[in-house]
């Protein structure tokens, strides 16, 4: 196994709530609203996270918001940001071009475990941009390919013109070792893919639902469908894992803004297993 | 006379002792000689307030505070220098203050530099802290990550607040135990007092009347004996301990309010009660309970910039789970009803702090209900739900 994955991540700066600057070396532009901002230290330290994880990054003047890691958790020289403009701070970021500078705070949270699924088939479930947190794992799962069975992506998103890294997921499609599986929400006519939902997908996939640890990465509403989808193959909650989204202004446990219940979605999440925050689901405004 | 062994070794009658008005003359004196600033108990606009402190003179001699859901009132009585209980503040305006520089930074070219503050915090001298208030110090200590959570979160608190726990280390406390309960409190009901269970430097305890007006000293450190060994002082007697322990009794058998047993379990199991439905009509969501109350941490934070746009200020003050803005994410807040916000106030302070910190949110200070404009009494609110629980 890589060393990058074994050694310990390294302390985060001294104070966690100052940020590192980073500059953009390079700039992808995705699909509609959606951009990748590739980052080098300014300190020239090494960067080190885990799939699952995310940082706070900052625009000078504009404000602070969290981000996941998307790129690769060996490369410890290139930081990857996969980002959709929404609002106020991540607009100011589809605004920066390369050679700007980027404030980083992280890696903060809890990763998707990996180990759990050694020896099983592994799902990822996901959609639109979800699958901007979700590479950093499905690469490394690609890189650790013997410790699995079957390695299967159901990928859904709304029209043809809003697949995320699809160019990626052709290459993924190319391999004789995992399945691919796209769909999109709706399509024009002649459009000769797959047309329906994620959950779909889920049912025709072809795993050993007794021996598969499933990763779920989509919107809070999102989730309960492609799980519901999950329970009827015989996957169970606790082979189930997926994130979830709160408020965040620490990333570190002091703000208070991301809690659920007894948990801070910055350090006892992003990432869950399911049966752990099942409960959550049915309670409304937690 | 040869000075071996710890002070509090020298220090007779088991470290406890007997001083005099101008004890706490000295003693204020000695914390200042040491380079700390002594805040206390002081009486401004109609309130007692946590405020430097001079000299002894400056304390609240004779005022007491009369307080129930939604009123507070400082009338005369008595002599007693420590005879109200808790006012509107708490000392965490000092430890974690309600504005708070995290960095500055500049532009710099096509880039900025960040530099962070250079950490120098000021030494404190508390006098006055409650047993309560000791209690929500060591609460916030877990926040912060000064102290060991003891949560079932899947990591234990993995970073440290530098600026909390450096003013906190640098903190001299001076206890005092409770010689009266006011008319909302109810720590006895929680654990936490009225006498101070420890986590203090040296502890007072008011022993006024019958003619007398002095206070038995105790010692809960080596800082704390190594400033005692300097003050005026006679070995305490077992009729000032006892006093002291008569004391301490009268405010424990007169508490204000009480909390019903194991709230922590009874709300997690009534998410759904529709209590939260009637309180909800009457919280003005107006957040005066979480900036009063001693373990409330939670905060925001702000960019300033200067007219130039080159020069950024970031701040962190303190936020309350009370406004809409809280749980916002892109698309709209998570909790928009008043129901829920007030549902996660009350069930964070007494039930899922357990789970996060091991230890209860609510030490019983009873400053919200004093302090919300339309006397909603979290004990109340608790009895409530546990007399109609399974009647729905
Ligand atoms: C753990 C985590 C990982 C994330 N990873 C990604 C990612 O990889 N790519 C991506 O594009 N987005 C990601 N998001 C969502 C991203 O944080 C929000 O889109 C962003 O905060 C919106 O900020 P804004 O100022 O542009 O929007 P506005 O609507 O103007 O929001 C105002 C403020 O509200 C808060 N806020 C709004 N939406 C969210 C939200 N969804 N989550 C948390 N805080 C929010 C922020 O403090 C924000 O500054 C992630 C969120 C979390 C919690
Ligand atoms: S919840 Fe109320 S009584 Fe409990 S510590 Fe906070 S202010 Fe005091
Ligand atoms: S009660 Fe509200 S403001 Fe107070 S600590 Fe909990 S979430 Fe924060
Ligand atoms: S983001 Fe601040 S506590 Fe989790």
């Amino acid at each position: 196994m890589d060393a990058a994955i074994l050694s310990p991540v390294p302390a985060v700066a001294v104070d966690p709530m100052v940020p590192r600057p980073f500059r953009i070396v390079r700039r992808v532009k995705e699909v509609d609203g959606c951009f990748t901002l590739h980052l080098r230290s300014l300190d020239g330290r090494p960067y080190a996270f885990k799939p699952g994880q995310f940082n706070m990054l900052y625009v000078f003047g504009v404000g602070e918001v969290a981000i996941s890691v998307s790129g690769d958790c060996r490369d410890l020289n290139r930081l990857v940001h996969t980002i959709r403009e929404v609002g106020t701070v991540t607009r100011a970021m589809a605004q920066l071009k390369v050679g700007d500078t980027i404030g980083v705070r992280g890696p903060f949270g809890n990763p998707w475990p990996i180990e759990p699924a050694y020896g099983h088939d592994v799902l990822f479930v996901t959609g639109t941009v979800g699958l901007a947190p979700l590479r950093p794992l499905v690469m490394e799962v690609l890189n650790r390919r013997e410790h699995f069975g079957k390695v299967v992506v159901c990928y859904g998103s709304r029209g043809t013109h809003d697949i995320l890294y699809e160019t990626l997921l052709h290459q993924w499609r190319g391999r004789f070792d995992m399945q691919v599986h796209v769909t999109v929400h709706s399509a024009p006519a002649g459009y000769r893919g797959r047309v329906g939902s994620v959950a779909g997908l889920v049912k025709i996939a072809r795993f050993d639902p007794e021996q598969t640890v499933a990763y779920v990465c989509r919107s809070e509403t999102m989730t309960r469908p492609a799980v519901q989808a999950l329970y009827e193959r015989g996957v169970t909650a606790d082979r189930i894992y997926v994130t979830l989204e709160r408020n965040m202004k620490c990333g570190v446990g002091f703000c208070g803004h991301c809690q659920m219940g007894g948990s801070f979605m910055c350090k006892d999440g992003p990432v869950y297993r399911y049966d752990t925050i099942e409960h959550v689901f049915s309670v409304r405004e937690l | 006379m040869e000075r071996t062994g710890t002070v509090k070794d020298r220090l007779a009658g088991n470290g406890k002792a007997v001083v005099g008005i101008e004890g706490l003359d000295a003693l204020i004196a000695a914390l200042r000689d040491d380079g700390y600033a002594v805040i206390g108990p002081r009486v401004r606009d109609g309130a007692v307030v946590y405020d430097p402190l001079d000299s002894p003179a400056d304390l609240p001699w004779g005022w007491i505070d009369e307080q129930d859901g939604g009123r507070y009132r400082l009338v005369r009585e008595g002599e007693a220098a420590f005879g109200h209980v808790v006012g509107p503040q708490s000392w965490k305006t000092y430890l974690y203050p309600p504005r708070q520089t995290l960095w500055t930074g500049r532009r710099d070219g096509p880039g900025f530099t960040v530099s962070a503050p250079d950490g120098a915090v000021p030494r404190y001298a508390f006098l006055g802290v409650r047993g309560c208030e000791l209690a929500a110090m060591a609460v916030q200590d877990r926040v912060f990550g000064v102290t060991p959570h003891g949560g079932r979160a899947v990591g234990e608190q993995q970073f440290t607040d530098s600026g909390y726990a450096a003013r906190r280390n640098a903190a001299f406390l001076i206890a005092v135990n409770c010689g009266r309960a006011g008319g909302t409190c109810f720590c006895a009901s929680m654990g936490t007092g009225p006498k101070a269970a420890g986590g203090y430097d040296l502890a007072l305890t008011e022993l006024v009347g019958d003619g007398r007006h002095e206070f038995l000293v105790e010692v809960g450190s080596e800082k704390g004996a190594a400033v005692l060994e300097r003050l005026p002082r006679r070995a305490a007697e077992t009729r000032d301990v006892d006093a002291a322990e008569r004391a301490v009794e009268r405010a424990r058998t007169h508490m204000g309010r009480t909390m019903v047993e194991d709230p922590a379990s009874l709300l997690a199991r009534n998410l759904e009660h529709p209590r939260w439905d009637e309180v909800a009509a009457r919280c003005l969501s107006c957040a005066n309970c979480t900036m009063v109350c001693p373990t409330c941490f939670c905060t925001t934070v702000e960019d300033k910039t200067d007219l130039t746009g080159d020069h950024v200020e970031r701040w962190r003050r303190w936020d309350s789970c009370f406004t809409v803005d809280f749980s916002y994410i892109h698309g709209g807040a998570i909790r928009q009803s008043a129901r829920s916000r007030y549902r996660q106030w009350m069930t964070h302070k007494l039930s899922s702090w357990w789970e996060q910190f091991g230890t209860s949110g609510c030490t019983g200070c009873g400053r919200c209900i004093t302090w919300c404009p339309v006397g909603i009494d979290i004990t109340e609110e608790a009895q409530a739900i546990k007399n109609s629980e399974g009647r729905g």
